[in-house]
């Protein structure tokens, strides 16, 4: 197809667009009525738009400003991970889980190596354990300082977002500390963690977190009792339980709605059974419900690091499975064992038996799952990422119908996405 | 529930759509079942007091080299119990009833599994391409999958 000309590119969209536009009218052509006046109007919300946590675009049908129709496209992130996963080995692909989730790369490299333990059928050390579930709460907090930001941001208050964005970026300078990088940590292994969390990042958390209660307290005060963001978010894109479970929402979306889903609690994987922690629920259903969870949750998680902190033990940080998991740099210059071990996982990859696992973990934004279908070689078969996102946007379009247009945002805030792990 | 137990009550109740369990492998016990009874035996999953599989937590397309397969995987809420069920479909025709009316989450799974690995499923309310763009030939995640060379002029392998 020639599209060096105007006509062309013309073409081109409009086939490209014809299904979306076709799905949004449905059979209803009142669009074609002469008086603009008494019309439906089309509005097309992104690909790129402040507001929406990456490349979304939303298509938008209205009458005045009341959305009767709404259609999230996706994929404008897309960059193939899953197939990219199948020519890879695993150890080549925990890098690549960074990109996913950008918010919280470090519950996903927890996630995937879980998932890949999990296929391997290993044990991890009980000190990798608790460091994971450490980094997993770091995680955690600072994805959701982010969302709590972002919901005041689009809400229009702006204070918010400067405020969590300070503390999220003290977090990052203790993230920075713990595996050497703020955003893209791959700080996880196969069979437990890079390296042991060095004592002066363990003291500068505990400085941390002893400060961090009084400046969420401080940001809090600005809009818990708030009238106009009261206001602004209470009862607006309410999503009841049933329609909640049925839509498939996992993490503070589903909990804002009153289903006192938690898979640390459910199904409890690293050391969340022998911590202390209540999960939050909120019957409410509304946006105000879902950012109350998150802002709730962030004081959770602060309890279970004050628990972690107190009964972490010594130890290994890695397993000692030659044939899985990869050696220490300093053997492998030294010893031939390990330099033949290296050597062969470098190439060949750890390979799994063939089957099938799926592992599940909380994620922030909600329950990631890893499916692993092994052939026995060290690339995976097939692997599928069930990301939070994908489903969690899903209900956009249920929430919004019948809202005003500018609850679509604050909608789209409330589920809290990112779109690297919605595009994969 | 175990998986054993699911299936034995489902065996009694819908018996050769049933077809097997698997749980020997290196892997979560799945359940075969046959794809032309899909719709009834979710629909009995998610509904029957015993089970209330009320929540799909991942649908995923599959490659077997010589057939395709869907995998669902069921979660209860409130019974807190999950399982895993399996249609294999063929190669040249992969076809099976959607579950979107079962379970509402299932629409983009099921979208995504069109995209990825070309199997239609009846009765979708809107079964058209979600990742990749609308005018891409082509099955990407299917293992005898090409990269074409160009798209609408472009070069593809950039």
């Amino acid at each position: 197809m020639n599209i060096k000309t105007k006509e062309g590119v013309d073409t081109l969209l409009r086939n490209r667009h014809s299904k979306i536009y076709k799905k949004l009218l449905g059979q209803d052509t009142s669009l074609i009525i002469d008086d603009p006046l008494e019309n439906d109007m089309v509005l097309n919300m992104g690909p790129q738009h402040p507001a929406t946590h990456g490349v979304l675009r939303v298509l938008l049908r209205l009458d005045g400003e009341t959305v009767i129709n709404c259609i999230p496209e996706l994929g404008y992130l897309h960059r193939g991970y899953e197939k990219l996963a199948e020519n890879v080995t695993y150890h080549e692909f925990i890098p690549h889980t960074d990109r996913l989730d950008y918010l919280s790369p470090l519950s996903n490299n927890v996630a995937i190596t879980l998932a890949i333990e999990n296929s391997l059928g290993i044990e991890t050390p009980i000190r990798a354990q608790w460091i994971r579930t450490l980094v997993a709460e770091l995680a955690r907090i600072s994805s959701h300082l982010m969302a709590m930001g972002s919901t005041c941001m689009d809400a229009g208050a702006l204070t918010m977002l400067l405020w969590t964005f300070t503390e999220r970026e003290k977090l990052y300078d203790i993230i920075e500390l713990i595996c050497g990088a703020r955003f893209t940590t791959s700080y996880t292994r196969i069979g437990g963690v890079a390296n042991d969390i060095p004592e002066d990042a363990l003291a500068k958390l505990k400085v941390w977190m002893d400060d961090f209660p009084s400046q969420l307290q401080y940001a809090e005060k600005l809009v818990n009792r708030n009238k106009i963001f009261l206001n602004r978010v209470s009862g607006i894109c309410h999503v009841p339980r049933e329609k909640a479970i049925e839509l498939g929402l996992t993490g503070p979306t589903l909990r804002g709605s009153g289903v006192p889903r938690d898979l640390r609690r459910d199904e409890p994987y690293l050391v969340y059974n022998e911590l202390d922690f209540d999960v939050i629920t909120y019957t409410e259903g509304d946006v105000w419900a879902r950012s109350m969870v998150r802002v709730q949750e962030m004081k959770q998680s602060l309890k279970m690091l004050y628990q972690i902190l107190d009964k972490m033990p010594k130890g290994d940080v890695i397993a000692k499975k030659p044939k899985a998991v990869l050696p220490r740099k300093a053997e492998v210059y030294t010893k031939m064992e390990e330099l033949i071990n290296d050597f062969m996982l470098i190439n060949f990859g750890a390979a799994p038996e063939s089957g099938e696992t799926y592992t599940a973990i909380e994620a922030p934004k909600g329950e990631l799952g890893f499916f692993i279908v092994s052939d026995g070689t060290g690339h995976p078969w097939k692997m599928k990422i069930r990301s939070p996102s994908t489903s969690n946007l899903q209900s956009l379009a249920y929430m919004v119908n019948g809202s005003m247009i500018a609850d679509v945002i604050l909608a789209i805030g409330s589920i809290d996405p990112v779109m690297g792990e919605a595009d994969k | 529930m175990q998986a054993n137990e699911i299936y034995e009550k489902l065996k009694a109740e819908y018996g050769d759509a049933i077809m097997e369990l698997v749980s020997d492998e290196a892997t979560e016990a799945w359940i075969r079942i046959s794809p032309d009874k899909i719709l009834e035996v979710c629909l009995g999953l998610r509904d029957d007091k015993g089970f209330k599989f009320d929540y799909l937590a991942n649908l995923s397309g599959m490659d077997y080299k010589d057939s395709i397969g869907v995998v669902y995987h069921l979660y209860s809420v409130e019974l807190k119990h999950r399982i895993t069920l399996k249609a294999i479909l063929d190669r040249e025709n992969p076809t099976i009833h959607t579950v979107e009316r079962v379970w509402k989450t299932a629409n983009w799974h099921e979208r995504e599994a069109f995209d990825m690995f070309g199997i239609i499923f009846e009765n979708h309310p809107n079964l058209i391409r979600i990742l990749s763009p609308y005018d891409w030939e082509g099955y990407p995640l299917r293992k005898d999958y090409v990269t074409p060379q160009e798209y609408n002029g472009f070069k593809v392998p950039y």
